[in-house]
């Protein structure tokens, strides 16, 4: 699904990231922990096109995003689902609407029946919050308004950074678990968090890999999860 | 050209849910349509201005082409004489369809601006005048005026050259001055939506960027604002043509001035024009807010 490759990313005059090496295997749940700045959100980025890696290659559903037109890269956007800490929603929209954003720019609209909205709607529990728009949500109602953005479309990848950032530890449970079912059915999962709680909560719950960013290079997180 | 129309219709059509997007207020869109309104109203001027100055041209260049005046100084005892001689030649000479003695009245009123009503123009030695209207063939006016020498030496034929080709080149300039004019106004129409559409875009960047990260083309995050300031550029225009078309039917007219002059309008079906100068302020809006959006869409990146 998407493959790193002794990759680096440098910005300013410094280097973020340095031979950064990751495959994402189809139906995968991968957790990115490190500390805050270390880099999860700017390899998260990469992953989906928003930056192009400096050196190596980044390739996602086979194809090297440094070759990819802008259109390419919108496109390929549209087979993956991303959930942001700061949620990014359009404020004068309805939540329906926000979460149907995704439907507008992707040919599976056209497919797309509108009884399974509203089945979307009430899976992340914003029945009642539909016609809210996102200013009027809570923390927690916004991060799972983002996730049922990001899966609207059901892409086959999930990257979520921070999910659970500005929520409580009920909330960030909730959350987890619709990740976990997302994953179970066959979705691939990239959860960038610092929140260690969280990681040991979701290995009780699925088979996870989890990595750590450290000194700008990826390694596979010590047996303290 | 098909891909246009095909733009074109979507944006009369509109598409209600990717239109949303862009927040519907905003002192851009009211920019937008205001600017669009107050230059649609000068080019509604522009325009009839062009067209008066075209009407003058044309009057100028056919109707005065056709006319000629004879003008005949002589001794009053030979006057009647060489008008005769005159006449008599006039009706031989080929090319012209109408020649007219002047009466004294109609010399008098000719004379009344300058000396006022109450000249006895009969008793002053004020010359006779031939008014003649040549034909579509036209005469040979070198041939003319060597026999009026030969059979009444008085007579002097003007053919209105001297001063029509000046006044008929005036008039043509001034119709290009004006349809330049309509011309400068599209310009500036479109400076003003471009500077419109990139502060919209500029304070619309989280729609944008929200855009972008569920995969939407530039094209569609484009067409979103593309549709809504073509629309207010449209509707701002259309107001703006009503109103200087309202103006220009209550303008005084100039009928009392004779043929000489034109009123500053449209006559018949020119009144038809001004209805286009909304459609191409749209296609103005649509086209400068489309480059605008495209380019700074690529920038951002």
């Amino acid at each position: 699904m998407i493959e790193l490759e002794n990759v680096a990313y440098s910005y300013g005059g410094g280097e973020l990231l340095s031979d950064v090496s990751l495959k994402l295997a189809a139906g995968s749940f991968h957790f990115l922990t490190g500390p805050s700045g270390a880099g999860k959100t700017t390899l998260l980025k990469l992953c989906y096109g928003e930056l192009v890696a400096t050196a190596g290659n980044v390739k996602v559903f086979g194809k090297d995003t440094r070759n990819m037109m802008r259109d390419d890269i919108a496109d390929m956007r549209q087979n993956i689902g991303v959930v942001h800490q700061d949620c990014q929603f359009l404020d004068h929209l309805s939540v329906t609407e926000n979460v149907t954003l995704p439907l507008l720019v992707s040919p599976k609209a056209a497919v797309y029946n509108p009884d399974d909205l509203i089945a979307l709607i009430n899976w992340v529990g914003l029945g009642k919050r539909a016609n809210a728009t996102p200013p009027e949500l809570s923390g927690g109602e916004r991060q799972r308004a983002a996730l049922a953005r990001a899966v609207v479309t059901s892409p086959e990848i999930i990257l979520a950074d921070e999910p659970t950032g500005n929520i409580d530890w009920e909330m960030s449970q909730r959350l987890l678990s619709l990740l976990v079912e997302l994953n179970k059915s066959g979705k691939t999962i990239l959860v960038a968090t610092h929140d260690l709680n969280l990681i040991r909560a979701a290995k009780s719950q699925v088979q996870a890999r989890v990595l750590r960013i450290a000194n700008r290079r990826l390694q596979l997180a010590g047996a303290e999860l | 050209m098909r891909a246009f129309w095909a733009a074109f219709l979507v944006l009369l059509r509109g598409d209600q849910s990717s239109d949303r997007v862009v927040p519907p207020s905003g002192f851009t869109f009211t920019l937008t349509a205001v600017s669009a309104g107050i230059m649609a109203f000068l080019a509604v001027f522009a325009m009839a201005f062009s067209m008066a100055a075209g009407r003058l041209a044309d009057r100028w260049g056919n109707e005065l082409a056709r006319s000629s005046t004879i003008r005949i100084s002589a001794p009053a005892d030979q006057m009647a004489a060489q008008t005769s001689a005159v006449m008599r030649v006039l009706e031989t000479t080929s090319g012209i369809a109408f020649a007219r003695q002047l009466t004294a009245a109609e010399q008098q009123a000719l004379l009344e601006p300058f000396f006022g009503p109450d000249v006895p123009v009969a008793d002053l030695p004020v010359p006779q005048l031939i008014d003649v209207t040549e034909d579509s063939t036209g005469y040979d006016p070198i041939g003319l005026r060597q026999r009026l020498a030969a059979e009444a030496p008085g007579a002097i034929l003007d053919d209105h050259t001297r001063w029509r080709r000046p006044l008929v080149r005036a008039a043509s300039r001034l119709r290009n001055l004006g349809a330049f004019s309509f011309v400068l106004i599209g310009a500036a129409l479109a400076a003003m939506v471009t500077l419109a559409a990139t502060a919209a875009l500029s304070a619309n960047f989280q729609v944008i960027k929200v855009l972008r990260l569920v995969g939407a083309r530039d094209v569609f995050i484009a067409g979103a604002f593309v549709r809504r300031f073509a629309l207010r550029a449209v509707m701002g225009a259309a107001a703006g043509t009503i109103l200087g078309m309202g103006v220009l039917a209550l303008l005084p007219s100039t009928e009392g001035a004779g043929d000489f002059l034109t009123n500053l309008g449209f006559v018949g079906v020119q009144w038809l024009w001004p209805l286009f100068i909304p459609i191409l302020a749209g296609g103005v809006g649509y086209i400068a807010t489309r480059m605008a959006a495209l380019r700074m869409l690529r920038r951002l990146n």
